[in-house]
């Protein structure tokens, strides 16, 4: 029987503490849409899409409701769209239309992000692949809702460097699309290593072609959950700490798993993963950065912070395991500067530079993300923080990216708010030292040792 | 059978018990275990309901016991008794 005092600590989690499930992802195929005339594409594109997300939005709602849960986000992804598009796209105008009608999609079925602008390029490029990529800054520039990601490099495969030139090319070009608004185009795109087929988060969603016709995935939060339970237990050894931070991520990843089995059943949709990640907001007491300081460290940035990261993410996932049979996407901590008020803050007290956030990445679920750097960065150094990142992915068989956004007209010291949930940030300093001749050697970086693992 | 469980909170006055379930009456909702304390002034009630042969959609019965807590100064949530199985019991 339920007792009063779980009845009120789950409570306390959703209302105090912010537990939330941050996102409830319908994955889509689109390989059935697939037609070598563009106009026939994008109107089976938009049936499709519309048809299966009818009721995405209000099932959310409704579950919302019923269990006193928020759910944040309802979104979609769908099959990366440079493999759909690539027989009837001509060139890098004919994928913008392909964007606009995802974008018309995303308004009728009411979510407010839809991944899979996207092209998986890790070993080489296609001329759809290409055309593709060339054509991001403007379907970002023209839409609202379309997220867009590129897999530039795996474990197995290696890194497509000649896909890292131009990608630092694209962001730049992104940032410029969209300068009016901050270059909040670059919020919408990222660059991935070892990208998943299954990842619920936005900016880098994509329905993966190992994935069915359509999925539901869902991403849980509680940055806030955690840091509080970690409050009760301030000065205890590892052991204890280690023990916390498990048993609240079994918690809250039971309440993804209750939300994922009620969307998959009540929309006919197969259910597909829980992502075990903790995803900070920029509101107070939601952050990533407040659970490591609150484990110890005078500031996020201090000596002891990877440690204290790489702890997290491991109990987090210990935790999360047992609470859900299929566990997949990125599952671990997000720390994205501009979406998490201690890691701003961190920032700010000049606690925290790039080179630090990109040691933490080596232990965190994705890598260098919304980051805001000088709108004067050669597109160079940005394919070679791309590949710093990637490599880090490569090397150590995780799942890597890039979410940097060069913000046009704005320099160290100013400050660049992107609103909602992608919050602000304060530009970050760059290395001024360039690596043009390594990056514009193109070619590849041969997949490491231990690809060979057969 | 689907059970719910409503909880309220909030300053303690007169007739909350009875508001609340004189409204699950009148919508066919049976009470089967109740338990209340007060703690620092505060009321603080769980009731375990069955909402099987309920008049009202599930949505709606929700907004109303909402309306009726903010008439009479408490919050009253009415949740699926799922959420707290799936996360307190292995």
């Amino acid at each position: 029987m339920i007792n009063l005092l779980e009845v009120n600590e789950t409570n306390t989690m959703i209302e105090q503490e912010k537990l939330d499930v941050r996102t409830i992802t319908m994955g889509i195929s689109l390989l059935d849409c697939i037609d070598a005339d563009l106009d026939t594409l994008n109107q089976n594109i938009y049936e499709k899409i519309t048809r299966v997300a009818r009721d995405l939005v209000s099932t959310g709602q409704e579950i919302e409701r019923e269990y006193g849960i928020p759910i944040v986000n309802k979104r979609i992804s769908v099959t990366p769209i440079a493999l759909v598009g690539g027989g009837a796209c001509t060139c890098p105008e004919d994928f913008v239309t392909i964007a606009r009608t995802l974008d018309a999609a995303a308004q009728e079925t009411g979510v407010n992000f839809l991944g899979g602008y996207s092209a998986l390029v890790s070993k080489g490029m296609t001329r759809a692949d290409e055309n593709l990529i060339r054509s991001i800054p403007e379907a970002l520039a023209s839409t609202e809702r379309v997220c867009s990601s590129v897999n530039i490099g795996s474990t197995r495969t290696g890194i497509n460097m000649d896909a890292v030139k131009l990608m630092g090319e694209i962001v730049l070009e992104t940032a410029e699309a969209t300068k009016e608004n901050n270059s909040l185009g670059c919020a919408k795109l990222v660059v991935f290593c070892n990208a998943p087929d299954d990842n619920p988060f936005m900016a880098g969603a994509f329905h993966g072609v190992t994935e069915a016709d359509a999925v539901i995935n869902v991403g849980v939060s509680g940055p806030g959950v955690v840091k509080h339970a970690l409050e009760n237990v301030q000065g205890e050894n590892f052991e204890v700490l280690c023990e916390t931070v498990k048993k609240t991520a079994f918690k809250v990843t039971r309440v993804g798993q209750l939300v994922a089995r009620e969307a998959s059943e009540r929309l006919g949709v197969p259910f597909g993963i829980v992502d075990l990640s903790l995803a900070p907001t920029p509101a107070v007491g939601d952050s990533v950065a407040g659970i490591l300081e609150e484990m110890g460290l005078e500031s996020v940035g201090a000596p002891g912070t990877t440690a204290a990261l790489a702890l997290l993410n491991d109990q987090v996932k210990k935790g999360g395991v047992m609470a859900s049979s299929f566990v997949g996407g990125l599952s671990g901590a997000f720390i994205p500067v501009s979406e998490d008020q201690g890691m701003i803050d961190a920032v700010t007290r000049g606690a925290l530079s790039i080179e630090k956030l990109e040691a933490m990445t080596c232990v965190c679920s994705v890598g260098l993300d919304m980051i805001a750097i000088p709108g004067t960065t050669p597109a160079t150094t940005i394919s070679g923080m791309i590949a710093d990142e990637a490599a880090i992915g490569m090397i150590n068989q995780k799942t890597t990216a890039v979410r940097l956004i060069p913000v046009v007209g704005k320099d160290l010291g100013d400050t660049v708010e992107f609103g909602g949930l992608l919050g602000y940030a304060p530009i970050q300093a760059v290395n001024p030292f360039g690596c043009e001749a390594f990056v514009n050697r193109g070619g590849r970086i041969p997949a490491p040792i231990h690809s060979f693992k057969n | 059978m689907k059970k719910t469980i409503i909880t309220v909170v909030g300053r303690d006055t007169v007739g909350i018990i009875a508001k609340v379930c004189t409204y699950l009456a009148e919508n066919q909702v049976n009470v089967e275990d109740i338990s209340q304390t007060i703690v620092q002034g505060y009321f603080n009630m769980m009731m375990i309901v069955d909402t099987g042969r309920s008049s009202k959609p599930f949505g709606e019965m929700v907004s109303d016991l909402e309306t009726l807590g903010d008439e009479i100064g408490v919050r009253i949530r009415c949740q699926r008794e799922d959420i707290f199985t799936s996360m307190h019991r292995i």
